[in-house]
């Protein structure tokens, strides 16, 4: 079959129509909701995990689970890759995100997000046997928004990490403070999934991952001390308000039960609670 | 339909472009020499047939993403091979990436291959025999370039074949047209958009191909073009 | 840690179940795309041989967009792009709201598509391998269209088009590995996840590749089956470029 002039301006066509699509109209309004369904990845832990029988468990799935209790309606969590996850939402293809997504400027601008349920630091990890040693500042916490004591710790941790390799999943916000204060320092590699970076760390073929605190904890818990945090606790700022529930900007009344039920949860200490449970430490935000 | 957007995220997805042909050269080139040298193989004994039965067997039984994983994360998790010699190399998702592409198209080949091999009558390698030539030269002259010509429509759906392989590369962070595509619709939130971009420019590279090829074939083989793309007398 | 012997099995450590059910699923995904690209591409080869010139057109346009767009792209598209779509196909028709669309829909509509591309070249390969006689003889006896189809087209066509038809099953079979990247737990997604959960990337990922493999050799085993059948009392077939 000969290729012809002609296909080269059918393809134009189909990509116009194909863009046209695109814009087809959504109907909106206002809904009562019978079955919400959640959003997670299932590959970060301890927020969301599978367990081997296939079930998503951790903080998210039992706290989607408080939550239909209290807002009485059923709520359905499905796993779903990092890649496109708030595309996704905006799509229609489910109606919430629970998957330590954090309250961010940017994305505030294409979705909205209920008030936050946890707030934990970004931080490093390394391998203990690795081209790193140690990074300064372990046990301190720095606000991103406390410029002077920001832009010394950077400077302390660029030290050790010029010329180093840094693992990130692509699109965290982790991912954006690497590119604002470490591009020039060190070569920042992104990953499409959480759990790659801690494989490559291991294999050393990064010498350090950043991500949420919490998640490297559950990771250097699992490597058996062979993987530890270190260096400075990062928070604010960049970093986001902590993670909350990520909801479509047209769904005012799901944001309300949302928002109605995490203060339920938090008053009566449930939040505090599942947060000891699956962090270990309380990282309840005051909302 | 942000066109705006559009414009602006084409040549970002462009610049991905390079290392898209590049792994698909890489891999079309050691995946032709393995290729090659299953066919040897397949020739010396009735181990090395078997041997490459199996080979072949596995590669284009299995998934070519399995096959990038299993290379990427899964040698990876032996301390003796961290610790070898190829661990340079075998670090690099880059070099893993091609590796595995060059493993899997080996296997399409080296079938091709045989499909273009058997399709050389005997009348001329009888023929080959009689004029004295010797067994190289017989491959060199005779052989090879009648099966080739036989194998380029299956050789040429291989090639475009493997450049839309590459696009698999990008889960091994390999930021070829794909991989930027993926990080750019996780940054911006506009799957749609995005892809499409993506997708045009692999349909215009494998189009562009796809011609060349039908060019060569054309040329190769006169004998073969349609009646119609005669001049008319 | 585990041996490979629990983590695989189907104790509570194991992983074995989840597999299994990943499995089932890879199935299931690679049937129903089969099922579409068959449709798809008997509707093409059609175009293609007895259309309209316009039909024949879009025909080309649709094999020629499907085989020079990367597999991934296609589902990437139609996981994202799918529910516009099929809303508004819906729309066209009549259908007022919202469609549902499940991530298994896409997938296998996204895979159907891009195998139909294909299986038409296939079943249009096969047709013009049929005979003419035969078909001239089916017209003079008076056949209609569907009966002739039914009677003459199709099984002869079916004969040729067969191992074709085995090899586009096979990689269906392997594109459905990247339905994965949606996040519908099938085979590839299944030892994915066992991996990272136990960070033993080797064993569950050799573990994935043994169930494609036992997969495809057994599919391959009754696609032979059926060519074996097909080629009943017809004389040995030349071998083929």
């Amino acid at each position: 079959m000969t290729i012809t002039r002609s296909d080269f301006l059918k393809l134009g066509l189909g990509a116009a129509a194909g863009l046209t699509l695109g814009a087809a109209p959504r109907s909106a309004g206002a809904k009562e909701w019978k079955l919400i369904r959640v959003a997670t990845e299932g590959t970060f832990p301890p927020y969301n995990m599978h367990a081997p029988d296939g079930r998503l468990i951790g903080f998210e799935p039992e706290l989607l689970q408080e939550l239909s209790a209290r807002m009485n309606i059923k709520c359905e969590m499905i796993a779903q890759a990092w890649d496109g996850i708030i595309a996704g939402l905006t799509d229609g293809k489910y109606d919430a995100i629970m998957d330590a997504l954090s309250i961010t400027p940017k994305r505030e601008e294409v979705i909205a997000f209920s008030k936050p349920y946890a707030s934990a630091g970004s931080g490093f990890a390394i391998m203990k046997e690795g081209a790193i040693k140690s990074l300064p500042g372990t046990g301190t916490r720095v606000s991103l928004t406390d410029e002077a004591a920001t832009k010394a710790a950077i400077d302390e941790l660029s030290k050790l990490l010029t010329g180093k390799t840094i693992a990130v999943q692509v699109a965290t916000i982790q991912n954006d403070v690497l590119n604002r204060y470490f591009k020039d320092a060190a070569t920042i590699r992104t990953y499409p999934s959480g759990p790659d970076t801690f494989l490559d760390l291991k294999a050393g073929r990064v010498d350090a991952v950043m991500a949420s605190a919490i998640n490297l904890n559950a990771s250097a818990k699992k490597s058996n001390g062979e993987m530890i945090r270190s260096g400075y606790l990062f928070s604010g700022g960049l970093l986001g308000l902590g993670s909350a529930v990520g909801l479509r900007k047209g769904d005012p009344e799901l944001k309300a039960l949302f928002d109605t039920a995490l203060k339920s949860l938090a008053e009566d200490g449930t939040l505090k609670r599942l947060s000891l449970k699956w962090f270990e430490e309380d990282i309840t935000p005051l909302i | 339909m942000d066109i705006a957007f559009i414009v602006a995220v084409f040549p970002k997805l462009l610049a991905g472009l390079p290392l898209t042909l590049l792994l698909a050269v890489l891999a079309l080139a050691g995946g032709g020499a393995i290729a090659l040298a299953l066919s040897g193989l397949r020739a010396s004994s009735w181990v090395g047939a078997r041997i490459a039965d199996f080979y072949v067997y596995v590669f284009r039984g299995t998934p070519l993403l399995i096959q990038i994983f299993l290379i990427y994360y899964g040698l990876a998790q032996f301390p003796a091979v961290r610790h070898s010699v190829l661990w340079p190399l075998l670090r690099e998702p880059y070099v893993c990436a091609v590796l595995a592409l060059m493993l899997n198209d080996a296997a399409y080949t080296s079938e091709i291959l045989r499909g273009g091999l058997r399709a050389v009558s005997t009348g001329a390698i009888e023929a080959a025999k009689v004029a004295g030539m010797t067994r190289l030269t017989m491959l060199r002259r005779i052989v090879l370039p009648l099966a080739f010509r036989q194998a380029l429509p299956a050789y040429g759906a291989e090639i475009t074949s493997m450049v839309k392989a590459t696009s698999l590369a990008s889960v091994v962070t390999l930021m070829e047209v794909t991989g930027i595509a993926r990080a750019e619709v996780s940054q911006s939130y506009r799957a749609i958009e995005v892809f499409l971009c993506a997708a045009m420019i692999y349909l215009v590279l494998v189009t562009v191909i796809a011609r060349a090829i039908q060019l060569l074939e054309a040329r190769l083989s006169p004998y073969r073009r349609p009646a119609l793309a005669r001049s008319p007398a | 840690m585990d041996d490979a012997v629990t983590l695989l099995g189907f104790g509570p450590e194991g992983w074995g179940l989840a597999l299994l059910r990943g499995g089932l699923m890879t199935l299931a995904i690679s049937a129903c795309a089969f099922a579409c690209g068959l449709v798809l591409g008997t509707l093409s080869a059609w175009a293609k041989i007895a259309g309209p010139p316009a039909l024949r057109r879009a025909a080309d346009t649709y094999g020629v967009v499907m085989r020079g767009i990367p597999d991934l792209l296609v589902i990437y598209l139609f996981y994202f792009g799918g529910r516009q779509l099929v809303s508004a196909v819906a729309q066209m028709f009549g259908h007022v709201g919202p469609v549902e669309v499940s991530g298994f829909a896409t997938g296998c509509l996204a895979i159907g598509l891009l195998s139909g591309a294909t299986q038409a070249e296939v079943l249009r390969g096969a047709y013009h391998a049929i005979p003419e006689g035969t078909l001239e003889a089916a017209r003079v006896a008076g056949m209609r269209h569907w009966t002739m189809f039914r009677r003459i087209i199709a099984p002869q066509a079916l004969r040729t088009a067969l191992p074709g038809l085995g090899n586009q099953w096979q990689s269906v079979i392997k594109e459905s590995a990247l339905v994965s990247v949606t996040g519908l737990v099938e085979t590839l997604r299944a030892v994915t996840i066992a991996a990272n959960s136990t960070e033993l990337p080797f064993l569950f990922f050799l573990a994935g590749g043994a169930i494609y493999l036992a997969i495809t050799t057994i599919s391959g085993l009754f696609f032979r089956l059926a060519e074996w059948r097909a080629m009943r009392g017809q004389p040995a077939a030349k071998v083929g470029g």
